[in-house]
């Protein structure tokens, strides 16, 4: 029997297809049924680091529609951090006033220090450019609702592969599931070795490319992420791939991409989609965000041991 | 009587079977340069199982097991020998640990075993070629990326 109670969500790697899958289920019963009350009395820490919108609302949200209260902070800025106290310390002290703690952090590995390090589950919400295993969660429940399954699907992965943790995640979770992935990508964001080693040890169909053309009629999804500036240390370098990718209805139309391809993005977006897509058929990135609640509501209230 | 290519040493350890481009490396490792006993080091020496190899004594040092740890990440087909009065008295090859702590630095200056008090540590994902995980960061490292702390 798959149970998830005080069990701590650092990396995609740390779930097999059954976890997944169990987790998916439980945010279906989460979407489809009325929970309130179940985290009556318990408090969630929000250690965000480094900025965020969606994932630090939605998981406010979720845990605030099941009657649990949330403290932290939005930025370090104005906490101990600032004065130099170590993370070990922060969350060794945090720890104290809280069930669970969701952490985001700038630094690779932070989530995973924070979970050795305490007692209660730590649940991770973006570290570098590491991983972010809810938005996959997200990703995953978002695909499977669209399309009827995850299994088999020919998924395409635009724009920067190098820095976008989303994509690290998503792509070892769609592994699981047969997924023949295009990685579409200027030169220097591509794919980073390790994780194609590590997709092709897994046998997956894996393709890469610098452009949509002759591969946009193959897919069935275009998981497309923003080029982030922030993580390029010189801005030359940023300045050469900014703006590379622009998808718009027309230049989708042009690609004879199929009827039911689906596009989605953990956003925010800047220029890589064009608004012309929001009201298609094609987009479901803003659904794709409003997941983030049911998922992060099975994931707290799994982890928090009320749902088995 | 066999000549032998590097002399024999009383009481103290040898590393016997080093990929020879590596023996500097494993003798920075063991920071011969701080032994104030007989240190005899041979490159290039004929061997029947690496065509080239390196041999490394070191009088009167006994290795510890951490020590040895750090020989296998480099030198994965050594040999350790622990001499007294001359004879053999213990022989095991080295075993790169499972779990490797506080001895390879991660290459990702992002990680954050490369901050503050975190103690770097990886796990083994594949013996030969030698790969390891970061147990923070995740990224994985080969031979080419291994630094010592």
């Amino acid at each position: 029997m798959i149970s998830f109670k005080q069990r701590d969500v650092i990396s995609i790697l740390h779930f097999n297809k059954e976890e997944l899958l169990y987790l998916l289920d439980v945010t279906k019963r989460m979407e489809q049924t009325h929970y309130s009350h179940i985290l009556k009395g318990k408090v969630l820490a929000a250690l965000f680091f480094e900025p965020s919108t969606r994932t630090r609302l939605s998981f406010e949200t979720a845990m605030k529609r099941l009657d649990g209260m949330v403290i932290g902070f939005a930025e370090s800025g104005a906490t101990s951090i600032a004065k130099g106290e170590s993370l070990s310390d922060s969350v060794k002290t945090i720890e104290g006033y809280c069930d669970v703690i969701v952490l985001r952090h700038y630094l690779e590995g932070a989530a995973q220090l924070a979970a050795d390090i305490v007692n209660v589950p730590v649940i991770n919400a973006g570290d570098g450019s590491n991983q972010h295993p809810t938005q996959t969660f997200l990703d995953l429940y978002t695909i499977q609702k669209t399309k009827g399954t995850l299994e088999g699907l020919k998924i395409g992965f635009l724009g920067d592969l190098k820095y976008g943790r989303t994509v690290h995640s998503l792509a070892y979770a769609l592994a699981y599931f047969g997924a023949e992935m295009y990685f579409i990508s200027p030169p220097n964001l591509r794919m980073p070795k390790d994780y194609m080693e590590e997709l092709k040890n897994r046998h997956v169909a894996c393709h890469e490319a610098e452009s949509l053309q002759d591969i946009g009629k193959r897919l069935d999804v275009i998981y497309c992420t923003r080029i982030q500036e922030e993580r390029f240390a010189d801005p030359i370098e940023f300045e050469k791939v900014r703006g590379i990718y622009r998808l718009s209805k027309p230049i989708l139309e042009g690609l004879g991409v199929k009827d039911d391809l689906k596009i989605m993005h953990p956003l925010p977006r800047v220029d890589e989609m064009d608004e012309s897509l929001d009201g298609t058929n094609y987009a479901i990135y803003f659904e794709q965000a409003r997941n983030g609640i049911p998922v992060r509501k099975a994931i707290l209230a799994t982890v928090l041991g009320v749902i088995e | 009587m066999k000549q032998l290519d590097v002399s024999a040493i009383k009481d103290g350890s040898v590393i016997d079977h080093i990929d020879s481009k590596s023996t500097l490396k494993v003798a920075d490792i063991l920071n011969i340069k701080a032994e104030e006993d007989v240190v005899l080091v041979g490159m290039n020496l004929t061997s029947k199982y690496l065509g080239k190899k390196g041999i490394i004594k070191i009088g009167g040092k006994i290795l510890d097991q951490k020590e040895v740890n750090k020989i296998a990440l480099i030198a994965p087909n050594a040999t350790v020998n622990i001499i007294k009065d001359y004879e053999v008295v213990k022989k095991f090859e080295v075993v790169v640990p499972e779990v490797i702590e506080g001895i390879v630095k991660c290459f990702n200056p992002n990680c954050i075993s490369n901050y503050g008090n975190t103690k770097a540590k990886q796990h083994l994902i594949n013996k030969n070629p030698i790969k390891l995980r970061c147990h923070y960061c995740e990224r994985v490292m080969g031979a080419n990326d291994i630094v010592l702390i």
